[in-house]
């Protein structure tokens, strides 16, 4: 039984044209680094609180979440109370946010230790102490007694992991763990979030808009736009060959870590609102490849594609071109008639 | 609008195009009703109000006394209708004057900055810590009853809420590129701050007086009830639930409560009405 | 070496709200100082002469006024004038009040319990009903209960303390008879009962303002990202807005609350008219009234020394409720 597994999630806000997420499903495994990636709106901070059982004000929910075997959609307060403080926690994005700024470090350490854990302070407190260190903080005892206003940003996301690990959670939620940091901050986060996730065993959703950082970090990926997994795989399976132009095109955004620094290709358009809905694939708008009579007619299922999953019409036929990645694009007539292998994509067919 | 519904649909349609939600109309309403009420007084009040009919004495609301009358026999309704322009008279002028004073000083000391600003907010603070209603108790303390003394002294307490939200809005204003591009030009000083840069605040200061007006009535009003402000036999609202009061305590309340009505209706509605333009303002800038 | 940097850094942050506070009580006694030249240089603004002035509405003899003339020192330069007077204002000397034929402050010191009590009790209505209601207002927005809370509050904004006055009396008082609708009663438990509908009358507007701004204050905490985690760590909802979201809107309400005490303490002086009772209020509009100056000017003071204090306290009370406030000089 995987320690994580989401169901045909389904999320919806009532007035949107869309659901937020659409049959979502997902799983993490003990022990397995796990990443969702996908832009902002694509819905995967909202799959990330639905694992703690925080849904949208008002929205209407159907499918499975489970968290170690316990059901959260529709789940009594006893269950995600349970879930929340023993099973899972989760990272948030922005720390200074993310922490009450008018009480103490101290205070946020050991709040859920004393009043649901039924510790003493002074028990909380020693794990407080023994946290802040294992997060790589160098003056524990002090920082029990600031305030998060008299903290470095990189600092404060320490803080905020340990306070996700004060329960000993089994499975630990990171939301943009550091796009709220600066970059030479980022690279200590990640790595810090990395040895303790081994270290304990713990399984790992990491929530990112960097797919190169996914692959980094993580074993597997999905790939989510507009409230569906597009693509799923192996993080090196993924990365080498990916088969939906949506994965293909945030590879393209983002510069690799190794190797020559190629020009960068942006995805072209804007990620589809609330308000937007299609008849077919969500993508369509903004796809290359996209075949009219095909793409928008009906939205394409999760298919296996090599070693992965992907929801695109089009997938086996790009992967005979070589995948979205590499193959001709259809815009340019005289690249259209090679079969194989292409020229990068240039200014003018964006 | 067709012609034939222009007499009416006028109005009506600039009361729509105000927008906002049926509480506010139904403001918009109350306080058009008092203000026509105070034009045509003479006309409205059925009786004279300061004419007492003895044996009419509490009489209740009836063909003759519609609201009823006093222990005295005044007519209630007609002392309402008369009283309807005493009891707005002096809240406009505490709004006209503190608004006029609060922009000048405003617009100046922000302009101006440095220790100006300074030393003018530190003042403005000072006269904050005076309740306008005891400055008004005050002034009659010294020059004696009446409206003229409470509302200058009114006016004073209010200027600083006027005074420090243009400052702030200047402030906010002045550092835009459009005023710099004006200076450039090479316009006067003078000139960029009182015809380019002040007609954009003044609606945002006009929701505030409008808040204003409210509170002014209520402390003049309650000035009169303390009996140091409007002193009988004008009609006043204030000073008629001041002179009601024995009778509340004879178990015949109407004539306090009428007039007590009309102060809380008249309130209610231009803090409505007040708020609903700051809220229309604050939708329109963002 | 991380010890030391800490050592020297909270110092600096003590050192920093020491100055600050040292800095407001300076400006508290700036402020005090200025009012009390304005409160005591008001006496010159009414029209004749200020001795005139003072025994106004009294026939004195012409040896009286000059006993007054000498008394105030009339004929002292403005400067000294006002200093002599300062001098015995500080020594709680306000003159005398010739309705009474008594020390000012011998007369305020007889009226000043019943104020206090009628101050005191509304205070408490105020506390308890307005931020218990801007509570319930906010978590059951958009509800029933929600927008009860917001009618009220519109309506209760607009009701001044005389109209509260006229209808508690003519209800609980006249028809109803539960409660005395005139004087101070005596004994502890009679003064309560005549102190509960003033003080309801006094409260009605200020508790419908504290209800708004707590309302916009838990609004505003509560849709704080700090709340969501505080929630996805398992704390129970009640404990989170005792913890995350009350006590962070706690530094708005006091603000505000300290502004509300001017407008209060004046407001007693329509209540306590109203209700028949004697107190620092009704003495107020007697002595206006009745021409009784040095009176009118001791109250005048007290009531904007009391806001400039309590609005100073609040300065300094704040950085205590929200630690960003106040401190920020200190380590980052």
């Amino acid at each position: 039984m995987p320690l994580l597994e989401y169901e045909a999630l389904h999320v919806a806000l009532p007035g949107m044209a869309r659901p937020i997420l659409d049959g979502v499903s997902l799983s993490v495994a003990e022990g397995e680094a796990v990443a969702l990636v996908g832009e902002s709106g694509s819905g995967k901070s909202v799959t990330a609180r639905a694992a703690l059982g925080l849904f949208p004000d008002g929205a209407e929910t159907g499918g499975q979440v489970r968290v170690d075997g316990a059901e959260l959609v529709g789940a009594d307060a006893a269950t995600l109370r349970a879930v929340r403080t023993s099973k899972a926690s989760m990272i948030f994005q922005d720390p200074r946010a993310g922490i009450n700024p008018v009480r103490r470090i101290g205070d946020f350490l050991t709040e859920q230790l004393r009043l649901v854990g039924g510790r003493s302070r002074a028990e909380a407190e020693a794990r407080a102490l023994e946290l802040l260190g294992a997060v790589g903080l160098p003056d524990p005892p002090r920082h029990l007694r600031q305030y998060p206003h008299q903290m470095s940003g990189g600092m404060l996301q320490r803080v905020m992991i340990a306070g996700a690990l004060t329960a000993e959670p089994r499975l630990l939620l990171c939301d943009e763990p550091t796009t709220a940091l600066d970059v030479t901050t980022q690279a200590e986060i990640m790595s810090t979030l990395r040895r303790l996730q081994r270290d304990d065993g713990l399984g790992l959703l990491l929530i990112t808009h960097d797919l190169d950082l996914a692959a980094a970090t993580c074993d597997r990926i999905y790939v989510m736009y507009a409230g569906r997994i597009v693509e799923t795989g192996t993080a090196a399976g993924l990365l080498a060959a990916p088969r939906h132009p949506y994965t293909a095109g945030l590879l393209g955004s983002s510069p690799p870590l190794d190797g020559p620094l190629t020009r960068l290709v942006p995805v072209p358009g804007t990620p589809m609102s609330l308000a937007e809905s299609a008849p077919g694939c969500a993508f369509a708008d903004r796809c290359r490849f996209v075949r009219p009579g095909l793409c928008d007619q009906a939205p394409p299922a999760l298919a296996p594609v090599g070693t992965g999953l992907v929801a695109c019409h089009r997938a086996e036929e790009l992967t005979a071109l070589g995948g979205p990645a590499t193959a001709p694009d259809p815009a340019t007539p005289a690249l259209a008639a090679t079969p194989a292998l292409a020229a990068p994509a240039t200014e003018e067919n964006r | 609008m067709s012609s034939s519904t222009s007499l009416l649909g006028r109005p009506l349609g600039t009361l729509r195009r105000l927008g906002g939600g049926p509480l506010t109309r139904v403001g918009v309403l109350v306080l058009a009703v008092f203000v026509l009420a105070a034009l045509f007084a003479p006309w409205l009040a059925p009786q004279d109000p300061t004419y007492g009919e003895l044996g009419e004495g509490f009489a209740g609301p009836g063909p003759d006394h519609w609201l009823g009358t006093d222990g005295g026999g005044h007519d209630t309704f007609s002392a309402l209708v008369e009283g309807t322009r005493t009891s707005l008279v002096g809240p406009l002028a505490v709004v006209l004057f503190s608004t006029v004073a609060g922009i000048a000083v405003g617009l100046f000391t922000a302009w101006r900055g440095g220790w100006v600003d300074t030393v003018v907010g530190r003042v403005l603070d000072i006269v904050f810590a005076f309740p306008a209603l005891l400055l008004a108790i005050l002034a009659v303390a010294l020059f004696g009853k009446g409206l003229s003394a409470p509302v200058l002294a009114m006016a004073v307490a209010y200027l600083p809420y006027t005074a420090r939200l243009v400052r702030s809005l200047t402030a906010q204003e002045k550092v835009r590129p459009y005023i710099a591009a004006y200076r450039v030009q090479g316009h006067a000083a003078a000139f960029v701050a009182l015809r380019r840069l002040l007609p954009g605040i003044v609606p945002t200061v006009l929701a505030q007086s409008t808040v204003n007006f409210g509170y002014a009535l209520l402390d003049l009003a309650a000035l009169s009830f303390l009996g140091l402000g409007v002193q009988p036999p004008t009609p006043d609202w204030g000073a008629m639930i001041n002179q009601g009061q024995t009778a509340v305590l004879q178990g015949q309340p109407l004539s306090a409560i009428v007039p007590a009505v009309a102060v809380v209706l008249v309130v209610v509605a231009f803090n409505v009405v007040g708020e609903h333009l700051g809220d229309r303002l604050a939708g329109r800038e963002s | 070496m991380h010890r030391e940097m800490h050592r020297g850094m909270t110092a600096a942050a003590a050192l920093g709200a020491a100055r600050s506070a040292a800095g407001r009580l300076l400006g508290m006694a700036v402020t005090l100082l200025v009012t009390s030249f304005l409160v005591f240089s008001s006496l010159y603004l009414a029209p004749g002469d200020p001795a005139g002035f003072l025994v106004k509405g009294r026939s004195p003899s012409p040896q009286e006024l000059a006993t007054i003339r000498q008394q105030y020192g009339f004929d002292d330069p403005f400067p000294v004038r006002y200093w002599h007077w300062l001098e015995g204002v500080l020594h709680g000397d306000f003159g005398r009040s010739y309705l009474f034929h008594q020390s000012v402050a011998e007369v305020l010191a007889s009226r000043l319990p019943a104020t206090l009590l009628l101050v005191g009790v509304s205070t408490l209505m105020i506390a308890v009903v307005g931020i218990g209601a801007g509570i319930v207002g906010a978590l059951r927005r958009g509800t029933r209960t929600g927008s009860a809370v917001l009618l009220l509050v519109t309506v209760g904004a607009a009701v001044p303390s005389f109209v509260a006055a006229i209808v508690l009396r003519s209800l609980f008082g006249v028809n109803l008879g539960w409660f005395p609708t005139i004087g101070n009663g005596t004994g502890v438990l009679d003064r309560l009962h005549h102190v509960v509908l003033p003080a309801i009358a006094l409260s009605v507007t200020f508790m419908a303002l504290v209800t708004r701004v707590t309302r916009s204050a838990m609004l505003d905490e509560l849709r704080r990202e700090h709340v969501e985690v505080a929630l996805s760590r398992g704390l129970p909802r009640r404990t989170v807005i005792r913890r995350h979201v009350l006590c962070n809107a706690l530094g708005p309400i006091v603000t505000v609350g300290g502004l509300l005490v001017s407008g209060m303490l004046v407001s007693t002086a329509i209540v306590e008219t109203a209700f028949g009772m004697s107190g620092i209020g009704s003495l107020l509009v007697q002595c206006v009234d009745q021409l009784d100056f040095q009176v009118v000017q001791a109250i005048v003071l007290l009531v904007v020394a009391a806001f400039v204090v309590v609005n100073t306290l609040v300065d300094l009370v704040h950085p205590l409720i929200d630690p960003r406030v106040g401190t920020a000089g200190g380590a980052r």
